[in-house]
C-alpha cells in the first residue's frame, strides 16, 4: 500500500513524493526544507514557580531531524513536550512565550490539544505499547480519530513504515508485550505514524534499547524523515551526530540567587557545524566530554 | 606478621549464632502452626457437624420449627438479592469515585480531605453502617426493611473498600499507557476508558470480589437495620422483606434444640463454600491477568 491511502482530507503533508537527499554533510536547501514547522519565541516552561527551561528561541524545519542534546536537567524533555502539549498533563506546568506550529500558536485559547497531538505524534523513552495485540495497538489511534475503514490496510502500511511488518505479519493478534524491546519501540513508531501525523517527536527513543535495536531505529528515522519532520531528544551525542541534520545544545544554568537549575539553549546549528566547530565554549566542553 | 585465612574465617561465636538462628526459625514455625491449627480445628468442627446434615433439601427448603426439616432456601436467595443490589450500587459508584480521584482530582485541600476520609470510612465498625441504613434508607427514604435498603446499606459499607481497590488498580497502570493514548490523539476520556480502565479491570475485580464476599458475611448492619430472622417466603423484588445466610445461621445457633446446631453448621458450610469460591475466583483473576509491564 502506498502512503497516499493514508491521506485524509486535510493532511497533505503525509505524502511527500521523493525522498530528499541527505543533508548531513552539506547545505543543500530545497524549498521544502525552508518551511519552518515550529518556532519557539522566548519560550519559558515552569513547574510551579521554578522554571525548567528559559527563553528558548528555536526554529525547526520540515523534513529534517532536529536533535536536542544536553546534560540531565537541561530541560530538553520539557522542551520537546511543549511541541505536542504533553506538559498539559502536569497540573503545575506553565508555558510563557509562544510555540508556533506552522504559524499557529499551539497555546492559543482556541487550539484543541487533542488535535495538536494527532498531528504531532510522540514516541517515548521506554517502549509503551498498549497491553493488547499488535493490531489493536495501531488500530486504537485510527479508531479514536474516527477512521474505521481499511483498518487492515492501514495497520499493514504503518507496520511497513516502521520496518516491522516482515517480523510480525504472521501474527498480528500476538500481545505487544510479548515482543522484544526494539520491536516494541518500532511498534510505538508504527502506532504514531498510523494516524498520519505531520511531526514525530521522539523523547530518548533508544535509551532502553541495545545497540542493534538502536541502529535499526536510527535507520528507520532516515526513512521516516522523507515523510515526516522529526525532533529527537537524546542523551547520546554520537546518536545526535549520526542521525540529525540540526542539533540544539541545551545546558542547565544555576540561578544567580541560589541553587535552582534552569535549562537554557546554548547553541543551535547544523549538526556537522556544532560537532566540528562549536561557537560556544560550553558546547565544546560538552561534546568533548569535559562535563555532562 | 601474617594472619592465616583460618584465623580470619573461623569465628569463635559461630555456635551461638547458629543457635540463635534456630530459635528464631522455630519461633516463626510455632506461630504459623498456631494459626493453621486454629483454622483447621474450626473447619473440622463445622464440617463434622454440618456435612451429615447437608443435602439437596437443605438448600431448597424453607426454615421450620422442626430442625430436621429446616432449610436455608430463603436465606440463600435473600443473600443473593442483597448482594446483587449491593454490587449494582457499590461497583459503579466506587469505580467512578476511584477514576475521579486518580485521574481528574487536582491536588487540593478538599481532595486531600476526601482521600483521608475514604480510608477512615473503611475502618468504621459495620454496626454504624446499620444505624445509617436504618435512619436513611429505612426511615428517611421510606424503603422499609427491604432488600433495597439492606443492599444499599451493605453497598455503603463496602464502597470505601471498592474505591480504594479501584484507585490502586488504576495506579498500577503505568502513566505511560495514558500518555501513549493521548499522543495518538485520544481525548482524556478515550484514553481512560479504552486503555487505562481495561488494564486496571482485573485488579479492580479482585478488590470488588473480596469486598463483596465481606458484605456476604456481614450480619450486624442488617440486624441493626431490621432484617427478618425467620422467613417463610422468598424475596421476589427489591422491595420485599428478606433475611440473609449469616442472620439465618445466627438465628439457628440461638435455638435451644440440639439439632438446630447441626442445621446451623450446615448453613455455615454453605456460606463457607460460597465465600471460598469467591476468594478463589479473586485469586484466579489476579493470577490470570497479572501483568509485567
Amino acid at each position: 500500500m502506498t502512503p497516499t491511502r493514508l491521506r485524509s482530507s486535510d493532511r497533505s503533508t503525509v505524502t511527500m513524493p521523493n525522498p530528499i537527499p541527505d543533508t548531513t554533510d552539506g547545505l543543500r536547501i530545497t524549498p521544502r526544507q525552508r518551511e519552518v514547522i515550529f518556532q519557539t519565541r522566548d519560550l519559558t516552561v515552569s513547574y510551579g514557580e521554578r522554571p525548567a527551561v528559559r527563553d528558548v528561541n528555536l526554529d525547526i524545519h520540515a523534513h529534517e531531524i532536529t536533535a536536542l542534546i544536553g546534560p540531565s536537567g537541561c530541560g530538553k524533555s520539557t522542551l520537546i513536550r511543549t511541541f505536542n502539549r504533553m506538559n498539559d498533563l502536569i497540573p503545575t506546568a506553565r508555558v510563557q512565550g509562544s510555540v508556533l506550529y506552522r504559524g499557529t500558536d499551539l497555546y492559543a485559547h482556541d487550539v484543541d490539544p487533542v488535535e495538536v497531538r494527532r498531528r504531532i505524534g510522540m514516541v517515548f523513552q521506554k517502549p509503551n505499547p498498549f497491553p493488547k495485540s499488535i493490531r489493536e495497538n495501531i488500530a486504537f489511534g485510527l479508531k479514536v480519530n474516527g477512521i474505521s475503514d481499511d483498518i487492515d490496510d492501514r495497520v499493514e502500511a504503518a507496520l511497513k513504515g516502521a520496518a516491522l511488518w516482515d517480523e510480525v505479519k504472521g501474527d498480528l493478534e500476538k500481545s505487544a508485550l510479548a515482543m522484544s524491546g526494539g520491536q516494541q519501540q518500532r511498534l510505538c513508531i508504527a502506532r504514531a505514524i498510523a494516524v498520519a501525523p505531520d511531526v514525530i517527536l521522539m523523547d530518548e527513543p533508544c535509551s532502553a534499547l541495545d545497540p542493534i535495536a538502536t541502529a535499526r531505529i536510527e535507520d528507520l528515522m532516515q526513512q521516516l524523515k522523507t515523510r515526516f519532520t522529526i525532533v529527537i531528544v537524546t542523551h547520546n551525542m554520537q546518536q545526535a551526530a549520526r542521525v540529525s541534520d540540526r542539533t540544539a545544545f541545551l545546558t542547565a544554568e544555576v540561578d544567580e540567587d541560589g541553587d535552582a537549575r534552569c535549562g537554557v539553549l546554548v547553541e543551535y546549528t547544523q549538526t556537522k557545524t556544532l560537532f566540528t566547530t562549536p561557537a560556544d565554549p560550553r558546547t565544546e566542553a560538552y561534546i568533548t566530554g569535559r562535563f555532562g | 606478621m601474617t594472619v592465616s585465612a583460618h584465623e580470619l574465617l573461623a569465628t569463635p561465636d559461630r555456635a551461638s549464632r547458629e543457635r540463635r538462628e534456630r530459635v528464631f526459625t522455630l519461633w516463626m514455625l510455632l506461630a504459623l502452626t498456631i494459626a493453621i491449627i486454629a483454622l483447621l480445628a474450626l473447619l473440622f468442627d463445622v464440617l463434622k457437624v454440618g456435612i451429615p446434615r447437608l443435602n439437596a433439601a437443605f438448600v431448597t427448603d424453607f426454615p421450620s420449627r422442626v430442625p430436621e426439616r429446616s432449610g436455608a432456601y430463603p436465606a440463600i436467595l435473600g443473600s443473593l438479592w442483597v448482594i446483587g443490589v449491593c454490587a449494582a450500587f457499590a461497583i459503579p459508584v466506587g469505580m467512578g469515585a476511584a477514576i475521579y480521584l486518580e485521574e481528574y482530582a487536582k491536588p487540593s485541600r478538599l481532595n486531600r480531605f476526601i482521600e483521608i476520609n475514604i480510608a477512615n470510612l473503611a475502618g468504621i465498625p459495620s454496626v454504624i453502617y446499620g444505624l445509617l441504613g436504618l435512619a436513611v434508607f429505612v426511615r428517611f427514604l421510606g424503603f422499609g426493611r427491604t432488600v433495597l435498603a439492606g443492599g444499599l446499606t451493605l453497598g455503603l459499607l463496602v464502597l470505601p473498600v471498592i474505591t480504594i481497590a479501584g484507585r490502586e488498580a488504576i495506579r498500577a497502570v503505568p502513566p505511560s499507557i495514558k500518555e501513549a493514548a493521548l499522543a495518538v490523539g485520544a481525548t482524556e476520556w478515550q484514553a481512560i476508558s479504552r486503555q487505562v480502565l481495561p488494564a486496571a479491570l482485573p485488579g479492580f475485580m479482585t478488590g470488588v470480589i473480596l469486598a463483596i464476599s465481606r458484605a456476604l458475611g456481614e450480619t450486624a448492619p442488617l440486624i441493626t437495620m431490621g432484617a427478618l430472622t425467620f422467613v417463610t417466603f422468598v424475596p421476589n423484588h427489591v422491595l420485599d422483606r428478606f433475611t440473609v445466610l449469616p442472620i439465618q445461621i445466627y438465628n439457628w445457633t440461638s435455638r435451644p434444640q440440639e439439632a438446630f446446631q447441626e442445621t446451623a453448621a450446615a448453613g455455615i458450610v454453605v456460606l463457607l463454600i460460597v465465600l471460598l469460591t469467591m476468594n478463589a475466583l479473586a485469586i484466579w483473576l489476579r493470577n490470570r491477568y497479572q501483568r509485567r509491564w
